[in-house]
């Protein structure tokens, strides 16, 4: 009945990409508004798949459909949506459709709003392009339901990912971008090989038939080396200790939109991986290497949270926090059990909505001081700019997993269901996890607080760049106290309001120069343009909404994959 | 008796003779005038789409096999079976076709290639028929005396080809490595051709097939009247020493690992669609002639060239792909990626255990065969049209092509992404799969390890080159210079089949398996 939706949820942002190849002169003058339309056509369906989903079936596949595609493989184009792809396909085309709208909101020439075109200009359509061929992945992956298609949308991710970082990002793009490519191919492949052998033995690669059958069929030596191998291929995505060693390169040179899609969905891509194909396909297997996933997931917790803390750039420690939450996330799928699971995929849509909050917040942070450097930074942001800190004390608490808010309830349930393991796996060995799992969370909060006391608080130490204060006035730095500190962001702001937008040569080649962050010369020439801005606020509005939505009534996100995750435990439960 | 001849079978071989020796009359006859260099080259395109079309016609016609030069039951010893030396069937015709499309898109390469510089123009297209009729028979012969005087037809006249260009010097050294190399290898391979046909008494493939297996008695074997297999120890040592000659021979001529090193300095000595004919209808033609030998005439003896095929794939690959990622001009890089990609498509042989498993990894390796022709033409049409501009090709040219000529740079890209194996490029995703999926079947878990770790290294150097595509430039770089506009026929119809094949890699399947 609602068989084209998933359909047109794909084809659309394809379409999109596709006409910006064909007719690029006719849609050149329109492209921030183009890029705004198509996500937010998309959003648009994915809002009707909401709508018309039947929540009283949430363990079975809605809205499917099934074609054959290449016989000779086995490969079968056969989408649908459940409880536990639902709450993630709207976050895609929600996160999607605001990165677009912080892109190309208004004039689309602010601090980083990269849509303006113009000679030196950051290739407006190439971004377009690129997003829109990254939303065409994202929301596969989340639709796909046989193992060869899910790969495939796996993979179409990572070259428009590759080229977002590696043509928008910052100093450092092109072994960040390598870095990533690198790694995440090298676990999909392993991830192929886990999915062929469950293949070879199963001789299906439809997910449902697969998932109902509860692991039957394989012997548990097969289970537990394709679980092995499948989960490698999600660990690297997700990415788990000690997996995790590309995500803080890749997110500190990442564009803004970058980041927060790469936070907001892509590493969900991973976590969603388990609980659609490794769990279930693999019951046997995965209650073999639960306790091992749940030692990987603590320590990435803690290791996390002590990185976090030894950090001194903002996006650098919002990355590594990312590897603490998903540790929640990980020991959440670890467990077996239907609460943990629930709170492990709870905790996977706060985290996409916190952290793309706190990304986008790192972006304009860093559009606005032109680093990204704690010390640097110098407090006194909530005298400073008051809304901007009011909101990156926000979305911190949010993170740390303050009651009331999105990222309490999926550590909690997270820990929740260590106390209370499946009964195969040790109890004392996970309540050992939990314990430190609790200490983890203690240490979330420590690095965030501490972030927020050396930001947001304290005097304000370093002229931000307006037109009230020109360049050539600026003081270097307080001399005394703040020396230290104070006089190299002072210096970095002057460079950079100076910097012509054709001087190439402080970069050794041509290539190494980051594209210019269009809108650098407008922020000097508006004097109360710091504060936030209105497409700032039309992209965090809606974030900051769902957070407290989420925080405050966690139902409606629970009651969505509490039968699904019922159904998909089956074999354990 | 009067031999009969089928000659609607042999007709794809026999039509590309013709044309050759016509392309050679009308070079010697036509006063020397302007347009002659092309309508010698639509001449020999001419040829190769009529004989492209006898393979689609007995394609079409042929439900049954259609074989020549046989031997009849009357004529062989008694209780044999009628052995033919010449036999087309799926197999044959899928790699002829292969050969072919390729052809016109070398064809099309060559006109561009020889419209500038003084290459002798009749010669050329002489020479290449030759090898197209030499690629058009392996894959037919189905006895050892004719596997290696047709692959010593696709390799004499590339030595020729390669030195073309008499005025560059690089390119006689290449043509003096290549002829070293095959001869030698020729030469290896012969001798093991001497000993397996010295213990089986027999040519063809058919016959060797059931002696070696143990099913007739070997007359070559001391205990005559008795099988290979009831002799004491088993397996006589010199059909292992045999075996292990001609597949050292062929690796030879797909550039495998230990007998891969002339690669690089001949792709980058040759002109380019010299180049593009050694990696794509030249290795056809080898992988065409391992797999007869391997798995029709060998099959008995599979125990012992598994484990040997398995090496050298691993090995293969991993060499290529080291080796690639130290290049800085593009053609020797596709030459080591090519080497390497010869490993991909040796890995299903390494599982070929048993007949129906093995037709099941024919059909892998030939799949992969067929798509990975598809790119590396494609990429080696551009690397052509690029090389009109900068002669000495390095990847750093490359920089900024995007801007410059959109669709070369688009087309390479695609081409690119392909063979690393990530969508878009399906094609090269899915032919991946396909091999994979054929190892990981036959349990050689350890192959696929290597073979996936491969694909990560691989993909570095492919994205390093395409990432160059969209690297804006700022210096002036002189504009793409028009070259003859038959290269853009050669791009255009290498990039339609990988797309199509991306699309629809349910063709390739069909066809193959």
């Amino acid at each position: 009945m609602t068989g084209w939706l998933p359909i047109a949820l794909l084809a659309v942002p394809l379409l999109g990409a596709f006409l910006l190849l064909v007719v690029p002169a006719a849609l050149r003058p329109v492209l921030p508004g183009y890029g705004l339309a198509v996500s937010g056509v998309t959003l648009a369906l994915a809002a009707v798949l909401l709508a018309t989903f039947d929540y009283g079936q949430t363990a079975r596949p809605q809205s499917t459909v099934d074609l054959q595609w290449i016989p000779g493989l086995d490969l079968r184009f056969h989408l649908g949506v459940d409880g536990i792809s639902l709450p993630l396909i709207v976050l895609t085309a929600l996160l999607t459709f605001l990165c677009f709208a912080y892109l190309s909101w208004g004039d689309a020439r602010r601090p980083g709003q990269l849509l303006h075109p113009g000679p030196e200009g950051a290739r407006p359509r190439a971004l377009v392009f690129t997003l829109l061929v990254l939303e065409v992945g994202m929301i596969g992956t989340f639709l796909a339901l046989d193992l060869l298609l899910f790969f495939v949308f796996f993979e179409i991710v990572l070259v428009p990912m590759y080229f977002l970082i590696a043509i928008w990002g910052g100093e450092g793009r092109r072994a960040a971008a390598v870095k990533f490519i690198l790694y995440t191919l090298l676990g999909s492949v392993v991830m192929l090989l886990g999915l062929l052998l469950i293949w070879a033995q199963t001789g299906t690669l439809d997910i449902v038939a697969l998932g109902q059958a509860h692991g039957a069929g394989m012997s548990r030596a097969v289970q537990v080396l394709a679980f092995v191998a499948v989960g490698l291929g999600l660990a690297v995505k997700t990415p788990m200790w000690p997996l995790h060693t590309w995500l803080p390169d890749a997110h500190t040179q990442a564009p803004t939109v970058g980041s927060v899609l790469l936070a907001g969905v892509l590493l969900k891509m991973g976590t969603y991986g388990f609980a659609r194909i490794a769990i279930p396909i693999l019951p046997e297997g995965a209650a073999a290497v639960a306790p091992w996933l749940g030692a990987l997931a603590v320590v990435g917790i803690i290791y996390g949270s002590l990185a976090c803390l030894a950090q001194r750039d903002l996006k650098r420690m919002i990355a590594y926090s990312s590897v603490g939450h998903m540790g929640f996330v990980l020991l959440g799928f670890a467990t077996l059990t239907t609460v943990g699971i629930n709170g492990a995929l709870f905790a996977n849509v706060a985290h996409g909505l916190i952290t793309g909050l706190l990304f986008f917040l790192a972006g304009s942070i860093k559009e606005r001081y032109h680093t990204a450097d704690i010390p640097s930074l110098g407090g006194g942001m909530l005298a400073k700019l008051p809304h901007l800190g009011a909101v990156l004390t926000f979305a911190s608490i949010a993170s740390l997993g303050l009651p009331g808010l999105a990222g309490f309830w999926g550590e909690m349930l997270a820990l929740l269901g260590a106390f209370q393991p499946a009964e195969i796996l040790p109890r004392a060995l996970f309540l050992t996890f939990m314990a430190i799992g609790g200490l983890g969370a203690v240490l979330t909060a420590a690095y965030f607080l501490v972030m927020l006391s050396r930001v947001t608080h304290g005097v304000p130490a370093v002229p931000v760049a307006t037109r009230a204060e020109p360049p050539d006035h600026l003081p270097a730095a307080g001399p005394g106290e703040h020396a230290a500190a104070g006089a190299e962001p002072g210096d970095r702001t002057v460079i950079a309001t100076l910097r012509l937008p054709g001087d190439a040569a402080t970069w050794e080649t041509l290539d190494e120069r980051p594209v210019d962050p269009i809108g650098e010369d407008h922020l000097t020439a508006e004097p109360e343009a710091l504060d936030i801005q209105r497409y700032e606020l039309v992209a965090w509005v809606p974030l900051i909404v769902l957070i407290l939505l989420f925080g405050l009534w966690p139902k409606l996100l629970l009651s969505l994959t509490t039968p699904a995750v019922q159904s998909l435990l089956g074999a354990l439960s | 008796m009067i031999q009969q001849i089928d000659y609607f079978a042999i007709a794809p071989p026999l039509t590309l003779a013709l044309f050759a020796g016509l392309v050679l009359l009308l070079d010697a006859f036509l006063p020397a005038r302007r347009g002659v260099k092309p309508a010698l080259g639509i001449v020999t395109l001419g040829g190769v789409l009529v004989a492209l079309g006898f393979v689609v016609a007995q394609a079409v016609a042929g439900a049954e096999t259609l074989s020549t030069f046989c031997v009849p039951a009357s004529l062989a010893e008694a209780g044999a079976a009628e052995q033919c030396s010449f036999v087309v069937d799926r197999f044959t015709l899928v790699l002829a076709g292969l050969v072919l499309v390729a052809a016109v898109v070398i064809v099309l390469m060559s006109m561009t290639e020889l419209a500038e510089g003084d290459i002798p123009v009749g010669e050329w297209h002489f020479l290449l028929l030759c090898t197209l009729t030499g690629a058009v028979t392996l894959p037919a012969s189905r006895d050892l005396i004719m596997l290696v005087v047709a692959l010593e037809l696709v390799s004499l006249p590339v030595f020729a080809l390669t030195a073309m260009k008499r005025y560059d010097g690089r390119s006689s050294e290449a043509a003096v490595k290549l002829f070293l190399v095959s001869v030698v290898s020729t030469a290896v391979m012969l001798f093991g051709v001497s000993l397996l046909y010295g213990i089986a008494g027999t040519v063809h493939l058919s016959r060797l097939s059931a002696v070696v297996s143990g099913e007739l008695p070997a007359p070559g074997w001391p205990q005559a009247a008795t099988s290979i297999m009831d002799a004491g120890h088993g397996l006589p040592g010199i059909v292992t020493v045999g075996i292990v000659l001609v597949v050292a021979g062929f690796a030879f001529k797909i550039a495998a690992v230990p007998f891969h090193a002339w690669a690089a300095d001949v792709y980058q000595g040759a002109p380019i669609p010299v180049a593009a004919l050694l990696s794509v209808i030249s290795k056809a033609a080898g992988f065409a002639g391992l797999i007869l030998v391997l798995v029709v005439a060998l099959p008995g003896q599979s125990s012992t060239w598994i484990p040997i095929v398995a090496i050298i794939s691993a090995l293969t690959m991993t060499a290529g792909n080291l080796l690639a990622m130290r290049q800085r001009s593009a053609v020797r890089l596709l030459a080591w990626s090519s080497v390497a990609q010869s490993g991909y498509i040796l890995a299903p042989l390494a599982v070929a255990f048993g007949a129906e498993s093995a037709s099941g990894a024919v059909g892998a390796s030939v799949a992969y065969l067929v798509i990975y022709a598809a790119m590396n033409l494609g990429a080696f049409a551009v690397v052509m049209l690029v090389s009109r501009t900068a002669a000495r090709n390095e990847l750093d040219d490359y920089r900024g092509l995007a801007f410059r000529s959109p669709v070369a740079a688009l087309a390479l890209a695609f081409c690119l992404i392909c063979l690393a194996g990530l969508p878009p490029g399906l094609a090269g995703l899915f032919a991946k799969v396909v091999v994979f999926r054929e190892i990981v079947e036959g349990e050689a878990g350890w192959l696929a390890v290597v073979m996936a770790v491969n694909t990560v290294i691989g993909l570095y150097y492919y994205v390093a080159w395409t990432a160059r595509l969209f690297t804006p430039v700022r210096a002036a770089v002189p504009a793409v210079r028009r070259a003859f506009p038959a290269v853009w026929g050669a791009v255009g119809v290498a990039l339609v089949v990988a797309v199509l094949f991306s699309v629809a890699p349910q063709l390739v399947l069909d066809l193959t398996s």
